[in-house]
């Protein structure tokens, strides 16, 4: 029974991983198809707000919310400094992505070093006889099918997800019924930031924060999301789902590193014989 | 005016040769002063600069505190720098440099094994000399490398030592970083748990940037060892530490390693994450003796930092007071000089944690070994041997007898 348990718990982790670092992607990448290489850097500022929040006495959960609506302020103020001038300019997006990129790592890494901060895992440990495992790492797997659930219902129940599809999917029409397309570009960008400054605030007892923290998932996330497909929700969690359980489960009875070039293969081939992404094909939902 | 193909020649010579007379002069010795240069190179961006920061600035305190008191033979002391970002490549880019460009007498550097396996054959090529400042898995028999930090039979033996001896702790399971450094350090460990009726029970590798450890927390949990043992290195690795104690804690099971510490993991991580780890070590902060006080004090004043300073800190310093003994005893800064007063094995100082004595058939030096534990973000020592000598690099190399010898042995397990 503790093995099976274990398993889940391993894959249910490693899922709520990549639904975490994904999520803001699928929205700026799959929805307003922005190729943001800065996006690890986003989940990297999260977590050093939420560190930083932390150590100075605010409580964790309450950190985490803030590091949320910092990074998305801070996603809006890049937005309309630098991303509004290059939609559809994708060679060009990719380069200034990048080198905003190196401007985020640096300047962290002056501002504070290079050594990782951290803040300790509040929650403690569950034991299920002779093995535990970390609270924390439940609180993780609640909170992503929380932040799915709380997307969706933005996305397919409110008004604002109306128009956002709406713009996505068709700008010019968009415009012509009144809508700001500027504005709602301006405010789905900083909200797909937000997404991952929460991931990075979520992260951040688990692996600390680092200055290079964002590249080890960036290219997990753009793997995710364009193995997803069209449609970004749908297409990010049965790509997460997908992966999430070959990697917990292939990292449980072999090593993190097997996990992780399984993960890839499975992305190449899955990307071979399906090459618009899981959800490809299908033009309705979200 | 139309030059034709002579004046231009004759033009062009003419300017080569007075453009290259400060050259010629300054290597006549008769324009300026002239320098003994020291390179250093050490690794100040990228996830390894964690070992690198305080060992930079100790090199310079050191070589700042050298020329206060007049210089070396005479002569001033010049430090170069060169930032190897922690990318090998970098490391023999800068090294081919120091010695063909800027013509160095020796190098300070190295941080990571795989660094010094890159540098190694290029300063023999080029007939320099490697000061390699750095705790690693020993073996390296090779007369132009001097190693001045831990080696296995210093650092792990001990710990093995106390771990199985005096703590009971026979079963045990090995984490190491997944390079060459990891996988000897590991075969090591396995050897000396073997020497002492321990059992290993499993050992597991893990690239640099690896920061997930729970399916390899899970394994540790299914094979119920007494004690962990971690060769992890890096800024992604302390994130072991972390997901230990929010899973297992060391209440459960121990945890002793061999490279925790020196990388100030014990300042990142909270109390309850750090207390109980035990280490080997050459030197902490918390030695209680004058020079080690002397050396922290000292330190925090040049830097104007009074955070933790630790033990990659003062080899930086111990490279450059040990490499300056040997060119007073050569009487000249020159490679070959040195590296022959080196051979003698009397180059011998007083430093921060203790006398270090270089070993002139293996060109390791003999130290004071303390085991010590994690409390409160510090270290409390525990036990301490004095002048440990690095046997397992005796008994596979002499340089007497191979002068020309530049491999590294491994152990055999």
């Amino acid at each position: 029974m503790e093995p099976i348990i274990n398993y889940l718990f391993q894959i249910g982790f490693s899922i709520s991983i990549f639904i975490l670092i994904s999520l803001g992607l699928a929205v700026i990448f799959g929805m307003m198809r922005v190729i943001n290489l800065a996006q690890g850097e986003f989940l990297m500022l999260g977590a050093y707000f939420c560190t930083l929040c932390t150590q100075s006495g605010i409580s964790l959960w309450i950190s985490i919310i803030l590091a949320a609506i910092a990074v998305g302020v801070f996603g809006i103020i890049v937005e309309r400094l630098l991303i509004q001038w290059l939609y559809g300019r994708i060679v060009d997006t990719l380069l200034a992505t990048w080198g905003l990129s190196l401007l985020l790592v640096g300047g962290i890494t002056t501002i504070f070093g290079p050594q990782s901060e951290s803040i300790a895992s509040p929650l403690g440990n569950i034991s299920l006889g002779n093995i535990f495992i970390p609270a924390y790492g439940l609180f993780m797997i609640a909170a992503s099918i929380a932040i799915l659930t709380l997307v969706y219902a933005l996305w397919r129940h409110t008004r604002y997800g109306l128009i956002v599809r709406t713009t996505m999917q068709n700008p010019k029409t968009a415009s012509t019924l009144g809508i700001n397309q500027s504005l709602v570009y301006m405010l789905t960008f900083g909200f797909g930031c937000m997404l991952t400054g929460l991931a990075g605030a979520i992260l951040v007892p688990i692996v600390g924060a680092y200055p290079t923290l964002g590249l080890v998932y960036i290219a997990k996330s753009f793997v995710t999301v364009i193995s997803g497909g069209s449609l970004p929700l749908f297409g990010t969690i049965t790509a997460s789902s997908l992966f999430g359980t070959i990697d917990g489960f292939v990292a449980t009875i072999s090593t993190s590193v097997i996990g992780e070039i399984t993960v890839l293969f499975v992305a190449i081939f899955l990307l071979r014989i399906l090459p618009l992404g899981i959800t490809g094909r299908m033009t309705r939902g979200v | 005016m139309k030059l034709n193909r002579r004046q231009f020649f004759m033009a062009g010579s003419g300017a080569l040769a007075f453009a290259s007379s400060p050259y010629l002069l300054k290597k006549a010795g008769i324009a300026g002063e002239n320098p003994i240069r020291v390179a250093n190179i050490l690794d100040k961006t990228g996830i390894l600069n964690i070992y690198s920061l305080k060992q930079i600035q100790a090199t310079a305190m050191a070589v700042e505190e050298l020329n206060a008191a007049g210089g070396l033979l005479g002569r001033p002391i010049e430090l170069i720098f060169y930032d190897s970002q922690s990318d090998g490549q970098y490391n023999s880019k800068y090294v081919t440099e120091a010695l063909v460009r800027d013509n160095v007498h020796v190098i300070h550097g190295g941080i990571t094994s795989s660094a010094r396996e890159v540098m190694r054959p290029i300063v023999s090529r080029f007939k320099g000399l490697l000061f390699y400042n750095s705790l690693y898995e020993g073996g390296v028999c090779d007369r132009r490398h001097v190693s001045t930090g831990m080696v296995p039979a210093q650092q792990l033996e001990p710990l093995m030592d106390y771990v199985i001896t005096n703590l009971g702790h026979k079963r045990c399971y090995i984490l190491a970083a997944d390079y060459n450094y990891g996988h000897i350090t590991s075969k090591w460990m396995q050897k000396f748990i073997r020497e002492r009726g321990g059992e290993d029970l499993g050992v597991e590798f893990f690239p640099l940037d690896v920061n997930n450890f729970q399916p390899a927390i899970s394994r540790i949990q299914s094979a119920k060892p007494d004690i962990v043992l971690s060769a992890l290195v890096g800024g992604a690795h302390i994130a072991f530490y972390r997901q230990f104690e929010s899973t297992i804690g060391k209440d459960t099971i121990a945890l002793a390693s061999g490279s925790y510490g020196v990388g100030l993991e014990h300042t990142q991580l909270s109390p309850k994450e750090g207390n109980g780890i035990i280490i080997a070590t050459s030197y902490v902060d918390d030695l209680d003796t004058i020079e080690a006080k002397a050396f922290v004090k000292r330190f925090q004043s040049y830097t104007g930092d009074t955070s933790y300073v630790g033990e990659y800190a003062e080899y930086g310093e111990r490279g450059i007071k040990i490499w300056a003994e040997a060119v007073r005893q050569a009487g000249s800064a020159d490679a070959e000089a040195t590296i022959e007063a080196l051979s003698k094995g009397s180059v011998r100082i007083n430093g921060a944690g203790g006398i270090y004595t270089v070993d002139g058939k293996t060109n390791h030096t003999t130290m004071d070994i303390h085991i010590v534990v994690g409390q409160n973000q510090r270290f409390n020592v525990l036990q301490s041997f004095k002048q440990r000598p690095p046997r397992d690099t005796q008994m596979v190399c002499n340089l007497h007898q191979n002068p020309n010898d530049s491999l590294q042995y491994e152990p055999e397990v």
